[in-house]
């Protein structure tokens, strides 16, 4: 405790006549101020303090191959291909895109985990792959996004791949119909 | 009825047990506290479920910041691969640095984001015009991307000193658009770089997918 026991009760030695008894000061101290600042500083180093350590995501590259012969094959019936849009906008085929682009489906980020575990569980395991094309308007973070959704689902083969003028011409009108700028 | 007289009780709370945990609480957030370097740039990076620590040795870092510019960096400890890279920029773009310019480059903290035409000039300036200074980032575009070179310089200058390769780091703002990402990635390709780690924050995985459940069952991830 805070205090001393300055208490006298029996015993201690007797004093002489004639000399007089000090004072008796109380020892207690008050320690709320003590407690404000104690308090003060632990606000101020929990919100300095940084306890998440940056982590490491990482993504190996495909090597790009001139000769077709050494290409990987894909079968077109195992393949989603997932392309980002602006303003956070998700759109999805599966196989081969159309040529009148009926396939072409708009998704989002909550929804298309959704269409990657339907679609994994639809097809064998040896054919599925996903191929991820981020447009010219995605933004860096949804292309950390979307390689961290391969993770969530356990997709083993993802491979980023270069956005085709036909699909980003079928975004824009998509995006364009759809409001989003 | 006689009145119940209620005995007058102090208010005064001891404060000791009080004052015993506020510092102790304060003791050990003062021993784990570490601060953050002051970053020169201000990057945030994005959120991903991966658990794996940043390595902080043979650290070699593309920043992406928020306008899609791009700066090269080399970790501090990298003394002697900092300078190889120089020389042989230097050499390979004949820029004619002075030793002077190159310890620049050397000194800790140093970070690129000029084109090469640029990069004499920027050496020259000092600590204060440094903050002032708005660099224009190191072309990535697929006709003049610049950081292919300085990609090789890191590769060879890292190849020749070390058995360890180098630990090569994307660190990307959110709001950077992706065309910039890609001329990284297009500048890692060509000098027959395959794998890298970006630079993301913790965070939590959603609960009933396949990781999820990979991770309750202490499964091994690759």
């Amino acid at each position: 405790m805070a205090e001393m026991d300055t208490s006298s009760k029996g015993g201690g030695h007797k004093k002489g006549p004639g000399v007089k008894k000090g004072k008796k000061l109380s020892t207690r101290v008050d320690l709320t101020p003590m407690v404000d600042l104690g308090f003060l500083l632990i606000t101020f180093f929990i919100f300095t303090t940084t306890m998440s350590q940056p982590t490491a995501l990482k993504l190996f590259l495909p090597k790009d191959t001139e000769k077709i012969e050494e290409q990987n094959k894909i079968k077109e019936s195992g393949a989603l291909t997932i392309m980002l849009g602006k303003g956070n906008g998700v759109y999805y085929y599966e196989g081969l895109l159309l040529p009148d682009g009926s396939n072409f489906k708009m998704s989002n980020f909550k929804d298309i985990r959704e269409e990657i575990i339907n679609k994994k569980k639809a097809t064998n395991p040896e054919d599925f792959v996903v191929v991820i094309k981020p447009g010219p308007e995605a933004t860096y973070k949804n292309t950390v996004d979307i390689l961290d959704e391969m993770t969530i689902n356990d997709v083993k083969r993802y491979a980023m791949v270069d956005i085709f003028d036909t699909e980003i011409q079928l975004m824009k009108a998509t995006e364009a119909s759809a409001g989003i700028k | 009825m006689p009145k119940v007289k209620l005995p007058r009780k102090s208010t005064a709370v001891d404060m000791t047990a009080m004052c015993d945990v506020a510092f102790l609480l304060l003791s050990f957030f003062i021993l784990t506290t570490k601060f953050k370097a002051p970053d020169q740039l201000a990057v945030v990076t994005p959120k991903s479920v991966s658990t794996k620590p940043v390595e902080a040795k043979r650290v070699v870092q593309i920043l992406m910041d928020k306008d899609g510019k791009i700066y090269f960096t080399v970790g501090d400890e990298s003394v002697s691969e900092k300078q190889d890279i120089i020389d042989m920029v230097d050499q390979q773009k004949s820029l004619g640095l002075s030793s002077q310019e190159k310890a620049a480059f050397a000194k800790t903290g140093s970070y690129i984001g000029v084109p090469f035409t640029q990069l004499k000039s920027f050496l020259q300036l000092n600590a204060d015009q440094l903050k002032k200074f708005n660099a224009p980032g190191i072309p990535i575009d697929t006709a003049n991307n610049e950081l292919t070179v300085w990609m090789n310089a890191a590769v060879r200058a890292f190849s020749v000193s070390g058995d360890k390769k180098m630990n090569l780091f994307v660190k990307g703002d959110n709001s950077a658009k992706y065309p910039s990402f890609k001329g990284v990635i297009d500048a890692f390709k060509k000098n027959e770089i395959f794998k890298f780690s970006m630079i993301t924050d913790p965070e939590g995985v959603p609960e009933g997918t396949a990781l999820f459940k990979k991770r309750q069952a202490g499964g091994k991830e690759e």
